[in-house]
Order: C-alpha cells, then structure tokens, then sequence
C-alpha cells in the first residue's frame, strides 16, 4: 500500500478496495513506527485525520466524492491549519494554534483529502538543510547522517520515506526543488502567483509560492490541480484560469526544444551530478527532443540579488513576531523594549536572526539604493535572460543542486557556503518561473534532481515533460534501502 | 565592506533583537561575509534598468468595501500571552 | 529683530468606508475593544492584504477637490517601526508614488484677501491601534480595532505664515473632506488630526528655521492656540541665545503649553521600502473622469452660488459654505421659506447661537431646516412678526414642533384685522395724554421720530401681534388727523 501513487490510491478508494480510514490508519501506524528515525514530522494529527477520513469514506459512499477525496497528505508546517499547531519549525510559534486554514489548506479540506500532520522545516523556511529547526534536524531516507535539504525537508523525506503519499511545500528560493532533488522525489515550483499565499507564513512575499511534492509528476499534478487558481485574499495571486493538469501529461515530446543553460554546467557543478543530468537529456533526445546551449549570463547574481532581497523582505515580514498577540514571549520583561528583544532573541534561531539583521542592513539608511534597489535591478537583468532564453527553447533543463545531500553539521557554521548550494534554483523564484525537480539518476548511493524550468504559467508543459520521462525511466520509482 | 560590534548592535536594536554579548563577533563576521558576496553586485552596470518587485507585470485588485468579518475575538485572543478585558497587555507604554 | 513664522500642516483624515483599508473588517466607532480586529488587522502570521475599493475613491475625490494631479500609478511601502499599536511592526504607508500628487488650496484670510496653500502630496496609509493607559497591574492594554482604518494624510508646503492662517487651512480641508463625504471631521474623536510644523525665521531671511512637529492638536482653536505659544517659545528661546532643536512636541491644551515627547525622540530609520503583498495600484482616465463627474459642489463654488443665486454677502457665503452640513442645512431653510437673506440671518444668528451655547452640531439640531423654513416663511407672509418669530423658535427648540402648530397653539397669530388694531391705536391715544400733546406741540418734521413710543405702547398692548406697518400707517393717520 506505500508503494502506491496517489493517483493509484485514487483509484483504491473508487474501487473500494481500501477505506480512507483504514489507509490513513495504515499510514499514521507508519508514521509513529518509523519517524523517530527520519523527524519528519512535527504533529501528527491522528484524531483530525480518522475524521477527515470518515468523511472521506462517507463522501464516497454517496457517490459524492472528487478525484482528491479520502486521500492523506501532510502539510509543511508553514500552512495555517485551523485548530492545529503552525509552528514554522521556530520556537517562536511553538504554541501558535492557528484560528484560520490557509486558502491551500482549505482547498484540499474542501477536495476530501486527510490532513497526516505537519512536517519539519527550516525555521520560517530559512535555509537548505532542515537543520535549522527548532525541532531539530530531518533526515535523508538515503543516508540518515545527511541532511534531505530544505526549507521543505521534512515534506521531502515523509514523500521519500513513504510516511506520506504526498505532501505540500514552499519554494522562496529551492525550497521544494532541492529537498525533492536530494531526497530523489518530485516536486514542483509553480509560477509566482499560481498558488495563493493566503495563510502560508510569509518569508519573502515576492519569491514565496506553494507547491506539490510528491513521488511522480502525474501525482503532482494532482495536487496543482487543487491547489491553483485566484484567491480574492491574495492580492498577488494570479487570475489566470486553471489548465487541466492531467489532460496534458501525455502529450509526445518529440519537437520539443531543450535549452541547456552553459552557466548551470560550470566548475562548481559535482561531475558525477553533471553526467546523471546529460544521461537525462540523452532520454530526452530519444523521445524525439532536440537540444540547444542557452546563456543566462546573470546566473552568477542570483546569490546576491536573492540574499538582499529574500533577507529584506523577510526583516519586515517577520516584525509582527514581537510577544503581544500571539507567539514566544519572553517571561518578565522589565519595559517594552525588553519584550520585544528577548521574545525575539530567544524565540528565532539563529539562522533567522542572522538574515534578519543583514535584511535590516540592507534597508537601513544610506544603503537601501547600493543594497535593495541594485538588488531589484539585477532581478530584472536575471527575469530578462530567461525571457530571451525562453524565446529560443520549449524548457530549459539543467540540475537542480551542484551536489548530492551533504552530511548533518557540514555546512552549519558556514552560511555562504549553504547559500551557494541554491545556485541553480534562486534564479527562479527572482524571475518569478515555474520549475520542477525530477529524480534522474544516483551518485554513490544517493539521488540526483533534474530541473525542468517553464515559461509564465507552463505547469501543464513542465508536468507533461516530467511525466514522459517517468514512462521512459525508474528514477522515481527507486526506493531507499530499509524503507 | 566589513561590520563591526557597533554595527552589529545597532542593527540589532533597529530589528529588536537581543544577541549575547559573546555572539556578536561571530555575527559581524557571518554578516561581513554576505556582504562581501553582495560585493559582486556592484560591478554590475544597471544603469536605465527597472527595479523589479513582482515577477509577474499585474496591478493591485480590489476588494468590495463590504464587512465580511464578524467579532472573533475570543478565538483570535486564545494565541495570546496576555490579555484582560478584551485587551492585549504590554508592559507599560511610555508616550 | 522681527521674526516670520513658516508653518506646514499635516492633516490625517479617516476615510468613512465601511470596513478597513486591507480587510473585511468594520470600521465602526466606540466598539468594545478588539471586536473590529479580524485576523489581518492582527497581523496573524500568513494573513495578507487586500485593498479597499472605496478608499481608493474617496482619495481620488480628495485629489480632484484640491486640483492635484492623481497618481495613475501609486505604490504602497512598508514603513518599519515597532510599537504595541503597530500589528505587523510596519505601517502600509504610500511614500515615492503617492495616489495624490501636488495640488494647492484657496484660503480666505479676515482681511478678506486670498491666500494660496500649496498641497505637497496625499497619500494613503492604514491606521494604527491604541494603547490604553489605564492601570492594568502596570501595563498597558492594546486595542486594534482602529488598527488599519483607511486615512489619507494630506501633506501642506509650509505656506501658512500665521497661526490663523493655519487654522483657516484647516477649517477649509475640513469643509472639503465633509463636504466630499470622505470623512466624518470630528476632531474631538480622532476622525481628523493634525500636525503642524512650525519654526520661525528672520524676516527677509531665505532659509528656513529648524522646525518643530505638534502633535495632539484636536480642535482648530487648539491649532491656533498651540501654534501661537509654540513661535513664542522658539522666538524667546532664540533671543535667550538658544537652539531650536528639530523635535516632536506635545501641545497640552490645559496649561496651553507644548512639551518635548522624549520617548518619540530616537533616531528612526524606518527602511521604507515597497509592500512585496500589494501590487501597485493602476488607474485610468476614464476612472478619474467618472469621479470628476460625481463630485459633489465643493465649499469655493458654493459661495460662489450664494453669492450670485441668493445675493448674499461675500462674508455670509464663506461662513455658510465652510460647513457642508451647516451649508446644506441653510439651502433647505431657503427652499422652505423662499427668502435666502433671512434664512442667512436666522441660520447665522438664532440658530448657531442656541447651537454653540449647547455646543451642538448642527446635524443635532433640535430645530430641523424645514422647521426653521416654516417660521420664517410665517414671517414672510405676516402671519407673525420677527419679535413673535424668535418666541416660535425658542418654543420649537425647547418642545418641537412646526411654526403652524406652535402659532396656532399660543394664540401668536399676527392680528391683521383693521378694526381690532383701531381699538387698540384708539386706547393708545386716548392713554397717553401728555405725549399726544408733544406730538401736536412739535414741529412736523420732528414728530416721525416720537411715532416710535406710540408704537412700543401698542405693540406691547398688543402682545406683539398687531401687524406693525398697519399699526405705523393708522397711527400716523389718526394723530395727524388730532393735529389739524
């Protein structure tokens, strides 16, 4: 039963040849037998989920039921859910009960699905690794003394470790393309806008965006559909209608124009990454694609643009943590500038509190030109070299991470190197552009992710290219050892 | 461009956050370092380039001024630390 | 040395829609504390704004009523600040792109000139909570629910030269703002508030004085008032060999003195940048026009109006038109009794002293514009004289009712009949002896001055109903006709 996709557990439920209470029940069992060892999760919602399933179950019973109804996903713990703890992985919102469903949430409340709990992540999303949570570490179902990556990490491992059919993430700047990359899963960054941000806690408004990730882009593309479209309480959610994601996974590819970017391909790129990615593309050529060097000259800038603008955002988001209404407060602050300096010294770690103070810097007087509008100038020069590579190519393809999962602790007191891991996919989430990370191969035990990146709104083709390629492949069905 | 202690304080105090005394040089340093990488930015000709701040070319849309929110408060209050008469307590403000 | 004040005003005005800039919620006055605060205005973590339809018109309008240029493309920031009353420890603020650009102002000053206020800018930005000092174990108590109301703060140049300069600014933003319907203008709770930035110069200097900001002002008398001891203390600080040193200070209206707010005093940095939540805002001409189409008639071509329509005075038009409620009031006073000047008088006079003496609006008027209208056009047709007119009105303010009502019910009606006005004249004269001797013993041109004791006599005999000009006209007649 855990080796079933979501769209085969679909299929279970239609057929009755399980319940959604004795599916949910099996993976709940799963959960509390096998996370001690992974820290997927942080809540596990046993008593909301038997009762989503048993609504579930009647549902179908009716003949009242969708597509997405009795199954069970989990959550990134940084979606609101009503009456569960959203703890953002921090200290900060340990005892934050949400009074309110995140639009994402409600949607999938509404299409039938069971919520398994809330997974692990990098406190308020900030970092690569999942190591920076407040609940400590997850780990990587392939190697228990690597990091899964991060922000999503534990939706990434509770995926790869069959703890979960399915789970949600968020990507500010490869938070769902890198996890799903080193814990050999799928997952896909929608277009900005494409998924509303309405009650997902907010890192840097203009890069975050939701997505699926899951063991197989038909499975993904699923989720999109019930999480995509307009949300009147996102101002920044894109109106555009919603495709019919299934329809388009079978299209052929053959005419389909591959652009490999030369800049993802440079010194800093592990070989044995790079030839799981050619050994990739040559799949494609088979299926009848045809493939072109592409530049995207600023690549490089992207580390900067996006560590002024992510942290900026985020110094400003992140005020309304000060001890008053909701959150961490400190015990006997002696005025009102105590409450606010230790409710929020000890309630964010330090990973948020290091990005907090250089977004601080970065608007901060005299720099906000030289630091935040520079910034936003090199956005545009990065949006602008996708949009003329996009002219030329269907998709651009390319690896998702420069290296495999690296060890727990390796990287921990040294930022820049961390930060330099997000190189392929921050460019992304600066242009604003829907990318996906596939498994394409292993290296030494451990998988690797091809990154498939789209025009404006191309899920459906992205989702399309993706699924063909699992037709053609076993990556994503490989499993780690043990599980 | 390097921070040192007093930067790093004043930084701090601006964002409202207590750092230990004995983190602080740790802190200049990482925060040093992330500037040094900002560095590479600063070659960069943008003259006559847009700042972006969306992704995506759209404007604000607007909501009906219709009351669509009834009084919550005591669900909205149960998150809070402190709170007497329907009111959120802080230590004394000062004005 | 003789000194020039420079003052510049900042006025915040709430906007009156019905619920706030970024949420669904009320903005409802005097609910108990944070009912009104839904999960946005608390800033609960992943909750996020939307923009209010309506606050965006009512900036327009404002915009178009003080000839400025509107910003087709304006942009909200974040100004960052923490404070109990600040949720999401920024302000949604507009600051490099506002939705209203430069546009100016007329004035009347006493001296019946114009003066020219330059307006910098409008801009829209959300309200914040308050705290609440009472002692709660020693802390304060924080309520939200004016946490994100819509306000536009308008922006002066620092045109104003005087404190009452100042004060007729304020009043004519004020009769603008009531007058579009935009905001309530009630000081006394808050609905409009205002800053002034004051210093003063040497006159014929170019440069500018370091200027100080008061706050807390809550009535225009105030903004005179603070502003007049402000320049004495920054003029008497400078001859004493001091600074001014660029502050906010707090105007204390009771001891009528302003004090340093030292808590305000920290060196801000606020980080301005623009709300990653919110789009900017895009508007076309065709948006701009449709408003421009549906703005009410504002207080300058009011006065206008009652110049040339009613023949009023140029002082009666300012201080008519500079309410729109009292303005209105005294257009359907006109419509009801069909005489403009006396409607003028009696909404000038009677009514606005009975109303400040009880300190009342006059939307609380207990005499309502068709009341009013209905006594005076009772005087107009001689049904009661202007004397038996005030008696009416005080009976209507006290106990209600229509001019008719209260004529019929005390008997007050003007007695026209020639032949009970005879009786009385007839009495009259035959009383007074010695002054009908006067009168005979006078020169002629001299006697029309002592009609007037004669006619004192009859109208109190009278009860002040006898028609007057029947009673002038008959008693003129009967002692002429003694004296020949």
């Amino acid at each position: 039963m855990f080796d079933l996709t979501l769209a085969e557990l679909a299929k279970g439920l239609q057929k009755r040849e399980f319940s959604s209470a004795e599916l949910t029940q099996a993976y709940l069992n799963r959960i509390h037998d096998k996370d001690s060892l992974y820290n997927s999760y942080i809540s596990v919602c046993d008593e909301q989920a038997l009762q989503q399933a048993a609504a579930a179950d009647a549902r179908i019973a009716q003949g009242d039921a969708g597509p997405f109804t009795g199954l069970p996903i989990a959550h990134k713990d940084l979606f609101c859910t009503k009456g569960i703890k959203t703890s953002c992985g921090s200290r900060m919102l340990d005892n934050f009960i949400s009074p309110y469903d995140a639009t994402l949430v409600s949607r999938f409340n509404e299409a039938g699905a069971v919520t398994l709990g809330k997974t692990n992540m990098d406190e308020f999303a900030m970092g690569s690794s999942t190591e920076n949570s407040y609940y400590g570490p997850s780990r990587n179902p392939w190697d228990t003394e690597r990091v899964p990556g991060g922000s999503s990490g534990g939706s990434a491992v509770a995926v790869s470790a069959r703890l979960a059919p399915a789970t949600t993430g968020s990507d500010t700047g490869g938070s769902i393309r890198q996890p799903a990359a080193l814990c050999g899963i799928t997952g896909i960054k929608p277009t900005y806008g494409r998924v509303s941000r309405y009650g997902m806690v907010a890192y840097a408004s203009s890069l975050d965006q939701a997505g699926p990730m899951t063991r197989t882009a038909e499975d993904a593309a699923m989720m999109l559909q019930v999480m995509a479209g307009a949300d009147p309480l996102d101002s920044t959610c894109a109106e555009q209608p919603v495709p019919d994601y299934m329809a388009g996974l079978n299209t052929p590819l053959a005419g389909l124009k591959i652009g490999l970017p030369k800049e993802f391909f440079a010194e800093e790129l592990d070989p044995a990454i790079a030839e799981q990615v050619q050994n990739a593309i040559r799949e494609y050529e088979k299926l009848g694609a045809s493939v072109q060097e592409i530049s995207l000259p600023n690549t490089r800038l992207s580390i900067p643009a996006y560590y002024i603008l992510a942290p900026a955002e985020a110094s400003s988001n992140l005020s309304r943590f000060d001890g008053v209404r909701y959150g961490y407060r400190c015990t006997d602050p002696k005025d009102l500038e105590d409450l606010y300096k230790r409710s929020r010294g000890e309630g964010f770690g330090s990973e948020v509190q290091r990005r907090i103070l250089v977004g601080t810097y970065a608007l901060s007087e005299g720099y906000y030109d030289a630091y935040y509008r520079k910034a936003q100038q090199i956005r545009r020069l990065i949006q602008q070299d996708y949009i003329n590579a996009l002219q030329q190519v269907d998709v651009i393809m390319g690896p998702t991470t420069p290296h495999p999962a690296f060890r727990i602790g390796e990287k921990s007191n040294d930022p820049v190197s961390m930060y330099m891991e997000d190189i392929f996919t921050l460019s992304l989430n600066l242009a604003g552009l829907p990318g996906m990370s596939i498994p394409c191969g292993q290296t030494a035990g451990l998988p690797v992710g091809l990154q498939i990146i789209g025009n404006y709104f191309a899920e459906a083709k992205l989702l399309n290219v993706a699924h063909q390629f699992q037709l053609a492949t076993d990556w994503h069905k490989q499993t780690p050892a043990g599980i | 461009m390097s921070l040192d202690r007093s930067d790093v304080e004043r930084i701090a105090h601006l964002a409202r956050l207590q750092i230990n005394d004995q983190d602080i040089p740790a802190y200049a340093e990482n925060l040093s370092s992330i500037l040094h990488l900002f560095d590479q930015m600063q070659s960069i000709d943008t003259t006559g380039v847009e700042p972006l701040a969306h992704p995506l070319d759209a404007v604000q849309r607007l909501r009906a001024d219709v009351v669509t929110e009834s009084n919550q408060r005591e669900l909205l209050q149960r998150n809070a630390p402190a709170t007497e008469n329907g009111l959120f307590l802080v230590p004394k403000v000062i004005e | 040395m003789e000194w020039e004040t420079v003052i510049g005003l900042e006025i915040h005005a709430q906007l009156s829609t019905n619920t706030k800039i970024f949420s669904g919620a009320s903005t409802a006055f005097g609910a108990e504390p944070n009912t009104q605060a839904c999960a946005v205005d608390l800033a609960l973590p992943g909750t996020l704004p939307v923009f209010n339809e309506n606050a965006l018109r009512m900036a327009v309008m404002f915009g178009l009523a003080v000839n400025a240029e509107i910003g087709k493309r304006s942009v909200f920031d974040r100004k960052n600040y923490f404070y109990p009353d600040l949720p999401k420890g920024y302000q949604t603020t507009q600051l490099a792109e506002p939705i209203v650009g430069p546009g100016y102002i007329d004035i009347e000053l006493d001296d019946g000139t114009t003066r020219r206020v330059r307006i910098h800018h409008a801009h829209l930005e959300e309200d914040a909570g308050k705290s609440l000092h009472e002692d709660f174990h020693g802390m304060s108590g924080i309520d939200l629910n004016r946490a994100g109301t819509p306000l536009v703060e308008i922006v002066s140049e620092p045109d104003m030269r005087t404190a009452k300069e100042a004060s007729a600014y304020a009043r004519k933003i004020h009769a603008i703002i009531t007058t579009l319907g935009i905001c309530d203008g009630n000081m006394a709770e808050g609905s409009m508030r205002c800053d002034c930035n004051v210093s003063v110069r040497p006159k014929g200097q170019e440069a500018l004085g370091t200027r100080t900001e008061l706050k807390n002002i809550n009535s225009f008398r105030f903004i005179e008032r603070a502003i007049e001891t402000e320049v004495a203390r920054q003029i008497d600080l400078i001859e004493d060999g001091g600074r001014v040193i660029q502050e906010t200070r707090l105007y204390d209206p009771e001891r009528n003195e302003t004090r340093s707010m030292r808590s305000k005093e920290e060196a801000n940095d606020y980080r301005y940048f623009p709300c990653p939540d919110l789009l900017p805002v895009i508007i076309d001409d065709t948006y701009i026009e449709q408003i421009r189409a549906e703005l009410p008639e504002l207080p300058d071509a009011r006065k206008a109006r009652f110049v040339s329509e009613f023949g009023l005075s140029e002082y009666d038009a300012a201080v008519l038109s500079a309410y729109h409620a009292q303005a209105d009031y005294f257009e359907q006073v006109t419509r009801v009794a069909g005489d403009a000047k006396q409607a003028a008088n009696w909404v000038m006079g009677e009514l606005a002293k009975n109303l400040n003496q009880k300190d009342l609006d006059i939307k609380e008027s207990p005499v309502s514009a068709d009341q009013l209208g209905g006594l005076i056009a009772r005087i107009k047709d001689d049904t009661i004289t202007g004397k038996i007119a005030k008696q009416v009105f005080e009976i209507m303010w006290a106990e209600g009712g229509s001019a008719d009502e209260i004529i019929e019910a005390k008997g007050l009606r003007q007695v026209t009949d020639t032949g009970a006005i005879e009786a009385i004249v007839d009495q009259v004269i035959t009383e007074c002896t010695t002054q009908v001797d006067q009168y005979k013993a006078a020169e002629p041109d001299k006697r029309g001055k002592m009609l007037g004791f004669f006619m004192g006599q009859i109208m109190k005999a009278s009860q002040g109903k006898a028609n007057p000009g029947q009673v002038q006209g008959l008693l003129k007649q009967k002692l002429d006709a003694l004296c020949d």
